[in-house]
């Protein structure tokens, strides 16, 4: 045992916090302008991650795993791409052991 | 030139699974501190929402140097931190970041940053303003807003905030500046600023608060930036004593757009609910009055 | 030995130890009877004398705070205050030692407000007896050089604060001979620190003193951590294992310098002594005044310095005061609404011992009040007469107090 408290940092630490919403931001990817346009663009959803959630690409991925369902990103998708889906849609709870992404 | 988001660097010191609240404006903050300083820093944090991020031990949320400290002591502690890095050798390796909330930096914590100021000691204080004691639950802090509903303001708060960016101007250190966590590009240019200049560098960052303010989550964004819309803050640096406004906040005095009504602000949160006419008046004649003394430094009417 | 003699105060001998103990950062709040120990710090790493870093901070409370920082990235720190410096800090002598922080701070023991007094007594330090530094109480000016330099190599051993307490004004103003040694010699018995348990380093990321639950928990690979007990255990046992450490270190410092002060605990004519008298600091000086009168009267008393107060030496005291009649332990400072700290502390410490003495408490010096050799002496013969008349406990005897109609 350590004398003194002095953590490591890793993801996760409050566990799986996807557990925590209500809701999933799902990307239509037919909308989002980095698909559109075939190349990383925009990524704002990327910036405005309070969690670090979303992952730049074409299009952005979203670590279901984690996402709060803050809803952040769905608001401030400047193309409306990105929906908020009641977690119900999706199953009761649809975080299984290897976690979950969704494109 | 101000960093577009797209220029942002796609690294991330701050790890999904996190303790903090869904919508955290500090988060989103904190990802580009982190990034502008490319982590070469050590971190002194008070007891507040940003421990948090923290975890508990023995496992943490943000991957760089990070030292917890107790309540008043930010500023006195990243002096200590400084101090022992000159002395062991260790200067150039990181810098120094004190990063406490409103209450932490102007209230219980003022006396250790106003001494560290007046030597021009040699480190980043940032602060983040969610406007209350939120760690703790929503109690008022002396920046809180005339008018929000706290557990320690239950019919509004009698008084303005304090400006706490005006009370360090005062103290003459080399750079002062105002952001808010929902310019995310605007923070990161200012720390990245702030990081090459030597002593006391002081940055004000208002962070909107979805659990303390009582809004949802998803509109942290939007509603930070309605504030600068607003007037209410304004994106501001100070370096050796010469004002300017900065993006936002230049714009809008520039254009002569009219600013947004403070009642439209106000009704966005359920801690402003219940506002009377009269106090929302008022507080549009304090906006009003703040702005134009803004505007008028930036003009360069007054040195300051 | 080739040291130069020569007459400081007791502020003198402390600020002369910092030196000498090469010290990195120095950050005080000056405060009467430290003052003095900031003004030669300052004065020296001014001159280039001592090449420390100096924050001239806004309060005490940030004066151990800058040591808190500076230590946890492993500089070599000291600090002073006395009464309500110390009372303002509070919060942060609590944080040194949880966070296992080698600090060293020089206490100018001096009355606590209210009311006001500037002067000496021991409340202050023993006040803050349980947020767990080492804490070590000091006779002579030369005493407080010596212990000072002593408890940078005890606080780095054990990555523990120590805190090095002298009288106020009775030791901090008043000017003794004292030997000051070489650097060579001081070099030599104390190396520099090196090893932190904190680590600050930009490639090894880590979270230092984050919240802490009631309960181990386990790290991101698996391996169970301490919970807050688990931490404070440690840190416990840490000041225990000072019990050994204080009197190594004594042992040390006699060897690369030539003097010694008892370790634990000091004595005088205890030998065959019937009648023990007790107490920490100057106090216990003026007391082997005592005892020598009180022998000339034909009363077999002694005396029983306490060098380290916390660790508290429960075995040296429980070996030392067997067999003894009577143990008289003069505090100067009370736990208001019950007794002095040492004597209630003391007391405790020998029960269950088979032939421990009775054991009368006394408290005198408040505020300044006037404590001379014959007050002591008249005070062993009233618990001496009171012992005889066959009390086995007695209300505190409190000496030269003035009280309208006492």
């Amino acid at each position: 045992m350590s004398e003194i408290s002095m953590s490591r940092p890793a993801v996760g630490e409050a566990g799986r916090t996807g557990e925590w919403r209500n809701s999933r931001p799902v990307v239509d990817p037919a909308k989002c302008l980095a698909v559109k346009q075939g190349k990383v663009t925009c990524q704002i959803c990327w910036a405005y991650c309070p969690d670090g959630c979303v992952a730049q690409g074409v299009g952005p991925v979203i670590d279901l795993t984690y996402c709060k369902g803050c809803g952040i990103c769905a608001e401030e998708c400047p193309a409306k791409a990105i929906e908020m889906q009641p977690e119900a849609l999706h199953g009761v709870c649809a975080i299984d052991a290897g976690g979950e992404v969704a494109r | 030139m101000a960093t577009k988001i797209l220029d942002l660097p796609d690294v991330s010191y701050v790890l999904p699974g996190n303790r903090s609240c869904a919508g955290c404006g500090i988060g989103i903050a904190l990802r580009q501190i982190t990034a502008a300083l490319e982590g070469k820093m050590v971190m002194t944090v008070p007891a507040s929402c940003l421990t948090v991020f923290g975890g508990m031990y023995p496992i943490s949320s943000v991957n760089v140097p990070w030292v917890n400290v107790a309540f008043p002591s930010t500023a006195a502690a990243a002096s200590g931190i400084a101090a022992g890095l000159r002395a062991t050798g260790r200067a150039g390796e990181m810098t120094v970041l004190a990063m406490a909330g409103d209450g932490g930096t102007g209230d219980i914590g003022i006396q250790a940053l106003s001494g560290a100021a007046e030597r021009n000691e040699d480190f980043l204080y940032l602060c983040y303003d969610n406007e209350a004691y939120m760690n703790t639950g929503t109690q008022r802090s002396g920046l809180t807003p005339a008018g929000a509903r706290t557990t320690t303001t239950w019919a509004g708060k009698r008084e303005n905030p304090k400006d706490l960016p005006r009370i360090m101007e005062a103290h003459g250190i080399p750079y002062v500046a105002s952001t808010s966590a929902a310019f995310p590009a605007d923070v990161y240019d200012k720390v990245a600023k702030a990081r090459g200049i030597k002593g006391l560098r002081y940055i004000h960052m208002n962070t909107p608060c979805p659990s303390g303010w009582g809004f949802d989550p998803k509109d942290t964004i939007r509603l930070g930036k309605l504030a600068v819309d607003v007037g209410l803050v304004v994106l501001y640096e100070v370096e050796d004593g010469v004002f300017r406004l900065t993006g936002r906040s230049t714009s809008l005095a520039k254009t002569g757009k009219p600013r947004v009504p403070v009642a439209e602000y106000l009704a966005t949160q359920s801690r402003f609910r219940g506002m009377k006419p009269g106090a929302i008046a008022e507080v549009q004649t304090w906006v009003d009055g703040r702005w134009d003394g803004y505007v008028a430094r930036d003009a360069g009417h007054c040195a300051g | 030995m080739s040291e130069n003699v020569s007459v400081m105060t007791g502020n003198e001998a402390a600020a002369t130890a910092a030196k000498l103990a090469r010290v990195q950062v120095i950050a005080a709040y000056p405060i009467t009877p430290q003052s003095p120990v900031v003004e030669q710090l300052a004065a020296w790493v001014e001159s280039g004398e001592l090449p420390a870093e100096f924050v001239a901070v806004e309060s005490e409370h940030s004066a151990m705070t800058v040591c808190i920082g500076a230590s946890t990235v492993g500089a070599r720190t000291f600090t002073a205050t006395s009464a309500n410096g110390l009372a303002y800090m509070t919060e942060q002598v609590w944080w040194a030692p949880g966070a296992r922080l080698p600090i060293v701070m020089c206490i100018a023991n001096r009355a606590m407000a209210a009311p006001w007094n500037v002067l000496n007594d021991q409340q202050d330090s023993m006040s803050v007896r349980d947020a767990g530094w080492v804490q070590l109480y000091c006779r002579t000016n030369q005493e407080i050089l010596d212990t000072t330099v002593q408890a940078y190599r005890i606080a780095e051993r054990l990555h523990l604060p120590v805190m090095v307490c002298y009288d106020g004004f009775l030791l901090s103003h008043t000017m003794m001979p004292v030997a000051v040694p070489t650097a060579e010699e001081i070099d030599s018995f104390l190396p520099p620190f090196t090893e932190p348990f904190t680590v600050v380093d930009v490639d090894d990321p880590r979270n230092i003193g984050p919240v802490v639950i009631a309960d181990p928990r386990a790290d991101e690979t698996g391996v169970m951590r301490g919970g807050y007990m688990e931490i404070r255990a440690m840190h416990h046992r840490a000041l225990l294992e000072a019990l050994d450490v204080i009197v190594e270190t004594d042992d040390e410092y006699a060897a690369a310098v030539g003097r010694a002060w008892g370790g634990l605990t000091w004595e005088y004519l205890l030998d065959d002594a019937e009648v023990v008298l007790v107490a920490a600091g100057s106090l216990g000086t003026q007391a082997t005044v005592t005892v020598e009168a009180l022998r000339a009267e034909g009363i077999k008393a002694g005396v029983l310095g306490i060098r380290a107060y916390r660790p508290f030496p429960v075995e040296a005291l429980r070996g030392k005061l067997a067999g003894r009649k009577l143990a008289l332990v003069f505090d100067k400072a009370l736990s208001y609404g019950y007794e002095g700290p040492i004597c209630s502390d003391l007391r405790g410490s020998l029960l269950g011992l088979d032939d421990a003495p009775a054991v009368f408490g006394a408290v005198c010096g408040l505020g300044g009040r006037e404590v001379t050799p014959d007050h002591l002496a008249e005070a062993t013969r009233r618990a001496i007469a009171g012992l005889d008349a066959g009390a086995r406990t007695r209300a505190t005897d409190w000496i030269n107090l003035h009280l309208d109609g006492e």
